[in-house]
């Protein structure tokens, strides 16, 4: 691993909001292909870590890479159009727009169209629910679905990391068990994620390698396997399941 | 103890009148009794003083003509509430600016004879005109007087809307004076044209067609286009959309130019009906416009369009129908009353508006 170039990298990264220290020398690094989580409680500063990631806060120190290349403090769209999209909490669809709209949408910054359109295919084969929903408003359809055309839409992006934003939050248990068997399928095809949750147990056991994030500190830092076996982290996040 | 509580509190709905539904039935009947009685003393009145049949026809078509204008202003009100949460005040004034704009031509070309010669060019022209001096005037507005204060309390750029209004109204008296000054309009224009075998004056014709066209093609802008659904989709969640990397500044300046080039047509087609601007002739349609799209349910496309329409023809058709029985003098100086009855009728019974949501939006 250490010979490859991280796709993702967070160095030495410090945010505040006003004079409240949030991040507080933060060090993630993703490698092409891997399935990476970020697990911490409330308030612990992983939400910040993605906006930092997006452009929406810009580190007070510290620097974000994308493929080697420094983009903290480039506008969103910049990031975005580099290769970066997400999967918002709480879905977060254009709910009076369509849902062909909506995929459409995540794809704006695209050229290529003709990749687009394959894009959209392989999109579908992925979730053939969404194509039968394709016509219909997205804020019409369930829960489940919504989650499916969120990822299909940041999937529209075609990007180099795929962020998600606590993808089980505020779903039923059956569902959350739908959404990581999801994140399962679109680790299976190649992409490089980075996932955000609270879910820890379900979240480490798809993904290769987590990070604690304890009151805007990286507390721990392992393979997903390690993580699942140490008592620390047993103690204080898998306790409760 | 907090089946006590939840006790107390039933009871204490049932003992509570409910006053507002009481208030509001009273005021709904005594709207429709009014309306009722008005249009009763009209329609019986002795056979020389009531109007003809055509008449009313003349009343609903310039009703429809004026409410496609209002539709035009109203969707700028609408775009712009659509996406910034904010009522720009200052639209009217917008809409001068075009009138007035194309006016320093219209009245040039009038001289020249141009406008009498080629007639359809002419008002292309000035309609083109209008546009360009419309779109000037919102894009200045948005860059000086409210993308700075993005962000800031809503109470805020609502002021701030009302000052631009103000400045714009006074700039212009002060540049080109207090007085109302004739629109020339070509003399294609004058009399009127058979429709489906109905006379329908010529302007209110071409205002029709012009409006009818703009409607569409906004329609199919904001339906088809990438920047249509840029548009809709900052409208629907600002941050979301800058994730698809929409630049959601540029989004709002293309808001503010459509607006602007519709508030422009408008500004001729109006200048034409009326045949004369001032520079206080953006406030009572502005008003009246921003009473449409609250109609049909501010933030929405098709309410602008829907409630424009209504309004005009209420304008139009309401003072004579409800006043001329009870013997009012001039009902048609009243016009404006109506416009704000109907204001404050939907803000008490459907705050959302005919196609909105239903709930009240606080401003």
């Amino acid at each position: 691993m250490e010979d490859r170039r991280p796709v993702l990298e967070l160095r030495g990264v410090f945010t505040h909001y006003g004079l409240v220290s949030v991040l507080r020398d933060v060090n993630v690094e993703i490698y092409p292909g891997e399935m990476v989580c970020l697990l911490g409680g409330n308030a612990s500063g992983k939400t910040t870590t993605l906006k930092t990631i997006l452009g929406y806060v810009t580190p007070s120190q510290g620097e974000v890479l994308l493929d080697g290349e420094v983009v903290s403090g480039l506008p969103t769209r910049e990031i975005v159009r580099r290769g970066v999209s997400m999967v918002p909490e709480n879905r977060r669809l254009f709910p009076d727009m369509t849902v062909l709209e909506n995929l459409e949408l995540g794809a704006y910054l695209r050229t290529d169209r003709r990749k687009v359109a394959e894009d959209l295919e392989r999109v579908l084969e992925l979730f053939p629910r969404v194509r039968e929903r394709l016509k219909q408003k997205a804020g019409t359809l369930s829960g489940g679905e919504q989650q499916m055309v969120a990822m299909g839409r940041a999937l529209m992006a075609d990007p180099k990391v795929l962020l998600m934003d606590e993808p089980s939050m505020g779903l039923a248990p059956v569902l959350v068990e739908q959404v990581f068997e999801i994140i399962r399928t679109i680790r299976g095809l190649g992409r490089t994620v980075f996932v955000v949750e609270q879910n820890a147990n379900m979240a480490l056991s798809i993904a290769d390698r987590g990070y604690v994030l304890q009151t805007g500190q990286i507390v721990l830092a392992d393979t997903a396997e390690n993580l699942l076996n140490n008592p620390l982290m047993r103690e204080a996040y898998l306790g409760e399941l | 103890m907090s089946e006590e509580a939840t006790t107390v509190r039933r009871l204490g709905r049932v003992e509570r009148l409910p006053t507002r539904r009481i208030v509001l039935t009273a005021l709904s009947l005594g709207v429709g009794a009014a309306v009722a009685y008005g249009s009763y003393r009209t329609l019986t009145l002795p056979a020389g003083a009531r109007y003809s049949g055509s008449a009313w026809r003349d009343f609903l078509v310039l009703g429809i003509a004026q409410g496609a204008v209002y539709a035009l202003i109203a969707l700028g009100y609408t775009l712009v509430y659509g996406i910034l949460r904010m009522i720009n005040f200052a639209h009217g004034e917008v809409f001068m600016a075009g009138a007035f704009g194309s006016f320093f031509f219209a009245d040039a070309w009038k001289e020249s004879g141009f406008l009498d010669r080629r007639p359809l060019l002419a008002v292309l022209l000035l309609v083109l005109i209008a546009m360009a001096v419309s779109v000037t005037v919102a894009v200045l507005l948005e860059r000086i007087a409210y993308r700075p204060l993005r962000g800031a309390p809503r109470l805020v750029p609502l002021i701030t809307a009302i000052g631009a209004s103000l400045f714009l109204q006074n700039t212009f008296r002060g540049l080109f004076g207090a007085q109302t000054r004739g629109y020339p309009k070509p003399r294609v224009l004058e009399g009127t044209w058979s429709i489906l075998g109905i006379p329908v004056q010529r302007v209110q014709v071409i205002v029709l067609v012009v409006a009818g066209v703009a409607l569409i093609a906004l329609t199919l802008v904001v339906a088809r286009t990438k920047t249509g659904k840029a548009m809709r989709a900052a409208a629907q969640d600002q941050e979301i959309a800058s994730l698809m990397g929409i630049d959601v500044d540029r989004v709002i300046v293309t808001t503010f130019v459509v607006g602007g080039m519709l508030a422009g047509i408008a500004g001729v087609l109006f200048a034409l009906t009326f045949g004369n601007i001032s520079y206080f002739m953006g406030f009572a349609p502005g008003i009246t416009a921003f009473t449409a799209a609250v109609l049909g349910g501010i933030g929405s496309i098709a309410g602008a369009a829907v409630g424009g329409l209504i309004i005009g023809v209420l304008q139009s058709v309401g003072p004579a129908l409800l006043l001329t029985g009870i013997h009012v003098p001039s009902p048609f100086q009243l016009k404006d009353v109506v416009t704000f009855l109907i204001l404050i009728l939907v803000l008490l019974f459907r705050p959302g508006g005919i196609l909105g949501t239903g709930e009240a939006e606080k401003v």
